[in-house]
């Protein structure tokens, strides 16, 4: 495990706002400078970068091929049962070693010049290595142990992968907290069935989505599905948890416990409301209580581009892989649980009507990034304004707030050093 | 030989008036193509293929399917556009009690309102047609995706 080198601030010339996080200099969405940065001091940082679920590599030599930012890399579990995460380049020539996206091996061979490599991504063996009739061939010093693949360092917490270039992060728990430990042990509490995945292609800078994602501010607005059926009206008794970092946060609300009369959403000046839609079948919406502290739909989202979902009974995680200064890919993952009645796995497909590309309350979430993209880009100088909620990064009562995106943007300036 | 050639025609027509209602915003007419309880879904063919149930789009029955449509018409935001299928081999699979299984390529190029214009969609059909006094309906349609990746928003049925 080498520490990468980390490029120095005269690689991007970035002046943040002096009022703070609660101004977003738009330049951070167009700059390709600031975006090579990012690559070295987020995602080959000082984070921890989520790769995947146990459950989806169960045996040794299963494995599954993934990006943490723009570097392509494999999840295996090795022959011992642990989890490993190599970047996905041969150590040789530096080809591309793994192309399929999930499979089963016993080990990793370049189809370039026959270079294999064990699973825990030990130089194994070297196609002529001896020559031909002592002619060519290796020098009879190569150091196999010096030519192995770039392994991260692992940590799984609760059934979850995550991997890490930095040798000098805190332990994975320590990192995200407890407040966010909890999260995962609520939602992974027991084993997980994977239902599905696919992906989502957005024309717009992958912090767009994330600001997107912690803003429980837009959520009942412009997702006009999920405030006319009552799925998530900010009316609800709901919260936001916030890092002290800043970097992760949830948002939670309740169902059962909404309030609506005396808000906004009654006063027909929102075009979020439409009393007179009435589903033709209602089985979309409708769920099982599943988790006994009420909650109904749950957003987390860790630094810098995981999310993981509870929407009533839908459950994914989400991974925002960017592609260049203005373009990203949402990756999504389905999930349920092992022990689920062939009823329950039916109702979390009906309801994954509401998630995804297609999703009922969630497709708008693919457009709205390119609407910013669209108008930044001649005005790199000026900024997005983050107010609601006060302009300060804190957990709050009311999700009529911005401060978890706020929040990320703290984060993200400690990390960038801007 | 005769009587497969008349079913894979007969479906041919359907799909054909299918996709018709789709390319010309017919959409409050989507679900009569299908049964009372008819299934309609999208899936990629990565999921298909391994067993995996999750789906981009999911109705069980005409009145999901309406709602669908309503949410389109009245919830949910995008900006215009508009597909046009190609379709083409349609062969029959098997006939089964009360019924046929046949597939069908198709490929959708979607039109933004701006004019750009990219291939949206390939893949397949697979179908289960059910005959309904004297007319074919879909018990099943399930749209195969070759690609597990959407651009922006799937809205619009395939």
């Amino acid at each position: 495990m080498q520490a990468m080198p980390q490029p120095t601030a005269t690689d991007f010339s970035l002046q943040w706002p002096a009022l703070g996080v609660c101004r977003v200099p738009y330049q951070v969405f167009t700059d390709t400078a600031l975006y090579n940065a990012e690559q070295a001091r987020i995602f080959r940082g000082e984070v921890w970068n989520w790769v995947g679920l146990e459950a989806e590599t169960p045996h040794p030599g299963d494995f599954k091929t993934q990006r943490i930012g723009d570097t392509p890399v494999i999840m295996v579990r090795d022959a011992q049962g642990a989890m490993q995460v190599f970047v996905n380049r041969c150590a040789h020539r530096g080809a591309l070693l793994c192309v399929e996206q999930r499979g089963h091996t016993k080990q990793f061979t370049c189809v370039y010049h026959n270079w294999s490599f064990d699973l825990q991504g030990r130089l194994r063996g070297v196609a002529f290595r001896h020559g031909i009739r002592n002619q060519g061939g290796l020098p009879s010093d190569f150091d196999f142990a010096a030519h192995g693949l770039q392994r991260l360092r692992v940590e799984v917490l609760h059934g979850l992968v995550f991997a890490t270039f930095s040798p000098h992060v805190a332990p994975l728990a320590t990192w995200l907290g407890p407040r966010m430990t909890a999260h995962f042990a609520r939602i992974f509490h027991r084993p997980v069935r994977i239902l599905g995945s696919y992906s989502q292609f957005m024309h717009n800078n992958w912090k767009l989505y994330m600001e997107n994602v912690k803003d429980t501010y837009h959520a009942s607005i412009l997702h006009l599905f999920l405030t006319t059926f009552g799925v998530n009206r900010l009316s609800m008794e709901g919260g936001l948890d916030i890092s002290p970092d800043g970097g992760h946060h949830v948002s939670w609300s309740k169902r059962a416990s909404e309030q609506l009369a005396g808000t906004e959403y009654t006063q027909k000046t929102m075009h979020a409301m439409q009393d007179d839609m009435q589903l033709a079948d209602p089985r979309i919406v409708q769920m099982w209580p599943e988790f006994e502290d009420g909650v109904t739909t749950a957003i987390q989202g860790i630094f810098p581009n995981l999310v993981v979902q509870q929407i009533q009974n839908s459950l994914a995680l989400r991974l925002m892989i960017p592609q260049g200064v203005d373009a990203c890919e949402l990756h999504w993952l389905l999930f349920g649980y092992e022990d689920d009645t062939p009823e329950q796995t039916d109702i979390r497909l009906l309801q994954s009507n509401l998630v995804g590309p297609a999703g009922l309350v969630s497709m708008e979430d693919g457009m709205i990034g390119n609407w910013i993209q669209r108008t930044i880009a001649q005005d790199a100088d000026q900024t997005a304004v983050l107010e609601m909620g006060g302009r300060e990064v804190t957990t709050q009562g009311s999700r009529v707030s911005e401060a978890s995106v706020r929040g990320f943007w703290q984060a993200y300036r400690t990390m960038m050093d801007v | 030989m005769a009587q497969e050639n008349d079913i894979v025609r007969r479906a041919e027509r359907l799909t054909a008036e299918y996709i018709g209602c789709i390319d010309d915003d017919a959409l409050e007419r989507w679900p009569q193509f299908f049964t009372e309880d008819g299934m309609y879904r999208i899936v990629s063919r990565e999921n298909y293929a391994r067993g995996m149930p999750a789906s981009f789009f999911y109705c069980q029955g005409q009145g999901m399917m309406h709602d669908r449509i309503l949410a389109l018409r009245r919830a949910n935001i995008y900006e215009p556009h508009v597909y046009r299928h190609m379709v083409s081999g349609t062969r029959l699979r098997h006939e089964e009690p009360g019924g046929w299984r046949l597939t069908t390529n198709f490929h959708v190029v979607r039109t933004m309102h701006t004019g750009e214009i990219v291939v949206f969609a390939t893949g397949c059909f697979e179908d289960m047609l059910v005959e309904r006094e004297g007319a074919l309906l879909f018990r099943e349609k399930t749209v195969i995706c070759d690609s597990s990746r959407i651009d922006t928003l799937l809205v619009i049925p395939l």
